[in-house]
This record gives structure tokens, C-alpha cells and sequence, in this order.
């Protein structure tokens, strides 16, 4: 299990969210979610299949609108960001996919400087290059420059766009169920890998999971997610204990089966 | 629909008719955010480029291949008309004047439709069923000045150039079939047929492949940009964007000739 990350620092609140609703026609996704991500902590959301997990980070990202409730990422209400504004702010956020989203017409390369260079019109080309190979070193897939996205693993992919998002020098990362559908060997690289940028890059991050290994092992607390509520919410320990059917069920099918 | 109590909400006209308005107005907020963005900087000067060199330069061997065929068959089934009143040498200044007014225009908007409309809707319909286009969203990037913008940009400049292309070689065409029957000369051929083609002419074609163009290119992005229900929301989208392009290129046909028609 995760060793709780000595850095994090408690009294820096870095996405708080409040009171928060979310409706899709008479499908009530979200339904009152409180949650705090303070600096330097990994926060992991588990529940299962479309309990309303991705729409939570989405809506952090500002992808979706909130009906009611706020989110403060940063310290500015998404909400009532400008367009502008909303764009400042994605630029301190990192979103990894669960499909990975790679751009397919472009190389590794070309996909991790592709934000760099719309975001940055003065940088030279020798201040691309530097910066994606750093990325590519972090995520160990130096080697991937020059291939195209069909040609990688799905280990490879979600790790390229790990590295996708790190190339902007994120504070908080998101990550919507970064080890779904990997072997059990890429899923420990991938929680590694989590835990590295974590350390290396010092973010904060909320890690979407329905994995109870990656939650152990990137978590430094989790919410456990029913019917668009968080019914247990602490450390791992804390939260395995308490006796709800559904963590328990998440518990032994992950541990004891 | 379903109302915030989660009781189905109770349509206004019919289902089918309240659709049909919800669609009107995303496409013309659609619309409005293309002038919206077009007009903000920075320009994508450089995905603007490509995007022309593949709805230009992708397109011409088609074009070439559809226009001078149009011009050639054109020529061979009007000549027996013609020739029952001994006036074959007005040959030039008809296929001029029906290529440059309407079939140069309008061959080059269908091809461009199914060639062109096809690809841009699957594209960017594909980009968005695999989050593609949230990805740019969140790397800060502006997906809709980057995708739609350059693509609306580049059919709306590209088509009336591939117009004017199509118009001369469908002459060509139509010259070869004249030179093998007359053995007129060329220079005889383009001057016979330019000599009845008008500013006025050359001024309504030009509009109406720019008309066509942004059609084109704004049918198949709107399809693209808010395709759905994954792969299947891939082809509906390229499939739609065929569709409805052609579909309006025929009304705006419609409404430019009459309007041309009564200025001349």
C-alpha cells in the first residue's frame, strides 16, 4: 500500500467542490458531492461503471456544467470563468483519458508538442524538442518519438498521454481510469508511473478508478462513489473497514477472489 | 426530453418538429460562432494551408476527370440539336455559357460534396468520438478555431479555384470533341466561347462556388463536431454531411438563378 505522501500540504486546498448536481434528462448522475484535493495529495475516486466518476472530472476540467454546486479549482469558480480564463486555467490542469485521445494523423512527437506549441507562439523548436524528450524520459517511452499512435500498446498510449498532459507543467492531474483495460504487469507501471509524476512534478492529483490495486497504490485518500454520492470517503484502511455492501463487494472481489 | 422531476417532458408541436427546431438553432449557433472565431486572433495560417492543399490539390485529379468528361459528353449530345439547324458552330458559346454558368459550379460542389464533405465529417466525427477534440480542450487549445475554422476557410476559398478549373477543362473537353468534328482551331474555340460569357456570369459562378464551398464546409464540420453513439455516429456523420450539402447546394442553386436571372 501507498505510503501517504509527507508533502502534502493541508492548509492548500487546490479543487474544492461543493454541493455539487449534475443531470443528464432524468438521470441524476451527481448528487451532493463535497470533495477537497489538497496540495500534493492523490485523491483516488473508485465506485463502479457509470456511477458519474468521468463526469465529475469533467466538470472539473470545465468539458461539462455543473446544475448546481461549485467547483473552485486553483481558487477560481469554473463556473464563472471567461473563455480566456477557462483556458489559463486547463493550461495548470492535465487530463489523461481513459482512451488515451492521442491525436491519430500525428506522431508521439508531434502529439506532445502539439500543446506546447499552441500554447507557447515564441518557443523555438530546440525548446519543443528538449521538452518532450523530458516527458518521454519520465514516462520511459523515449524510444516512441516517431511512431504513430496505432502502433503503440495500450500501456504505451495511456502513458504518451500522461505525457501529453505533463508537457504544460500541470499543478493538478486527472486521471479517468488510467489502468482499464491494461495487464496486470502495465497497470503497476501505470500506478508507478502516477506515483513518479506525483514526486517528480509535485501535482496534485484525483485519479478515476474502479481498480482497487491502483487505488491502494496511488491513493494517499479515496471516495468511494454510489449512485453519484460519496458514501465512505479517508485513507484505505478507513475506508475498507466500514461496513457498506458496496465496499465490501469492491473488497472481495478485488482481493479475495 | 425529460423534464428535472424525471417525468418525460411534453413536446411543444410533435417530437419530430421540436427536433427539427432544437437543430435549427445549434446550427445557427454554429454558424455564429464560425464569424465569431474567424475574426479572433490568432490566425491558424498554417492548418489553414493544409486544409486547402487537401481540399484543393487532393481534389484536382477528380475534378479534372469529371470535368472534362462533362465537357466532352455535353458537346457530343448537344451537337445532333444543333446540327438539325445547321448551327453546330454556335457549339463554343453554348457549352460555354452552360459550363460556366451552372455545370462547372455545380459539378465541382457535388464532387466536392461526397469527396471533400465525406472526409471532413468522418474526420473530425471520428476525433470526436474518441475524445480527440476534448483532448484539444483541455490542452487549452481552441478545437473550433483550430478544426472548424481552417476547414470552413478552405472549402469556402478552395471551391471557386477548382470551379474556374473544372470550367476550363470541361472546355477543353468540349473542345477536343469540336477539333475532331470542325478541326477548329483553339484559339478559335475560346474566343467563340468566351464571347458570350458576361461579368456578370463569371461574378454569380464565382459567388455560387464560394456559397457551395461554405456550405459544404459547414454542414460537414457541424456534422463532424457533434457526431455521437461512436463509431456508428462516425459514418452517420460523413453520411449526413454528403446528404444535406448536396441537399442545399441544389436549393442555393435555385434561389442564386433567380436572383441572377432578374438582374440580368
Amino acid at each position: 500500500m501507498k505510503q501517504r505522501n509527507p508533502e502534502i500540504d493541508m492548509n492548500d486546498v487546490v479543487i474544492s467542490i461543493r454541493d455539487l448536481y449534475k443531470s443528464f434528462g432524468s438521470n441524476h448522475v451527481l448528487r451532493g458531492i463535497n470533495l477537497d484535493v489538497h496540495k500534493g495529495e492523490n485523491v483516488v475516486v473508485l465506485g463502479r461503471s457509470g456511477t458519474g466518476k468521468s463526469v465529475l472530472i469533467k466538470i472539473i476540467v470545465g468539458l461539462l456544467y455543473p446544475d448546481s454546486g461549485t467547483v473552485n479549482v486553483l481558487g477560481k469558480d469554473i463556473s464563472s470563468l471567461t473563455e480566456a480564463d477557462l483556458r489559463e486555467l486547463r493550461m495548470q490542469v492535465g487530463f489523461s483519458f481513459q482512451s488515451a485521445a492521442l491525436y491519430d494523423s500525428m506522431t508521439v512527437g508531434e502529439n506532445l508538442a502539439f500543446p506546447l506549441r499552441r500554447n507557447n507562439k515564441h518557443i523555438s523548436n530546440d525548446q519543443v524538442r528538449r521538452m518532450v524528450d523530458i516527458v518521454l524520459d519520465a514516462v520511459g517511452l523515449s524510444q516512441a518519438i516517431n511512431q504513430l499512435p496505432a502502433e503503440l500498446s495500450g500501456g504505451q498510449r495511456k502513458r504518451i498521454g500522461i505525457a501529453r498532459t505533463l508537457i504544460l507543467k500541470p499543478q493538478i492531474m486527472l486521471y479517468d481510469e488510467p489502468t482499464a483495460g491494461l495487464d496486470p504487469i502495465t497497470c503497476i507501471e501505470i500506478n508507478n508511473l502516477i506515483n513518479e509524476v506525483q514526486r517528480r512534478f509535485n501535482t496534485s492529483s484525483i485519479i478515476i478508478t474502479h481498480d482497487l490495486t491502483c487505488a491502494k497504490e496511488t491513493g494517499d485518500s479515496i471516495a468511494v462513489m454510489q449512485e453519484g454520492q460519496f458514501v465512505a470517503q479517508g485513507s484505505f484502511d478507513e475506508v475498507f473497514q466500514k461496513e457498506n455492501e458496496l465496499i465490501q463487494s469492491f473488497y472481495q472481489y478485488n482481493f479475495i477472489q | 426530453m425529460d423534464s428535472s422531476n424525471g417525468q418525460p417532458e411534453k413536446p411543444v408541436i410533435s417530437p419530430g418538429v421540436d427536433r427539427f427546431f432544437v437543430s435549427v438553432h445549434t446550427t445557427f449557433l454554429f454558424v455564429a460562432r464560425f464569424f465569431r472565431e474567424l475574426f479572433r486572433f490568432p490566425f491558424e495560417t498554417r492548418e489553414f494551408i493544409r486544409q486547402c492543399y487537401m481540399v484543393g490539390y487532393k481534389s484536382l485529379a477528380l475534378i479534372s476527370l469529371t470535368g472534362f468528361i462533362t465537357g466532352l459528353v455535353f458537346t457530343k449530345q448537344s451537337r445532333p440539336s444543333l446540327s438539325e439547324f445547321g448551327a453546330t458552330s454556335w457549339l463554343p458559346s453554348l457549352i460555354a455559357i452552360a459550363v460556366v454558368r451552372a455545370l462547372a459550379p455545380l459539378v465541382t460542389a457535388l464532387i466536392c460534396a461526397g469527396k471533400v464533405g465525406s472526409s471532413i465529417g468522418a474526420e473530425l466525427g471520428s476525433m470526436r468520438v474518441t475524445e480527440q477534440i476534448d483532448a484539444m480542450e483541455v490542452s487549452a487549445i481552441n478545437p473550433f478555431k483550430y478544426l472548424v475554422v481552417t476547414r470552413v476557410l478552405a472549402t469556402t476559398v478552395c471551391l471557386p479555384i477548382l470551379m474556374a478549373y473544372t470550367a476550363l477543362v470541361g472546355l477543353m473537353g468540349s473542345y477536343l470533341d469540336v477539333h475532331m468534328n470542325e478541326q477548329t482551331s483553339m484559339t478559335f474555340f475560346f474566343l467563340k466561347a468566351f464571347s458570350d460569357i458576361t461579368f456578370l456570369d463569371l461574378f454569380a459562378s464565382t459567388f455560387k462556388a464560394m456559397a457551395y464551398g461554405f456550405t459544404i464546409g459547414i454542414v460537414s464540420c457541424y456534422q463532424g463536431y457533434n457526431a455521437s453513439q461512436g463509431t456508428q455516429g462516425v459514418g452517420k456523420a460523413a453520411n449526413t454531411s454528403v446528404v444535406i450539402s448536396m441537399f442545399l447546394i441544389f436549393i442555393e442553386e435555385v434561389i442564386i438563378v433567380q436572383v441572377v436571372n432578374s438582374i440580368r
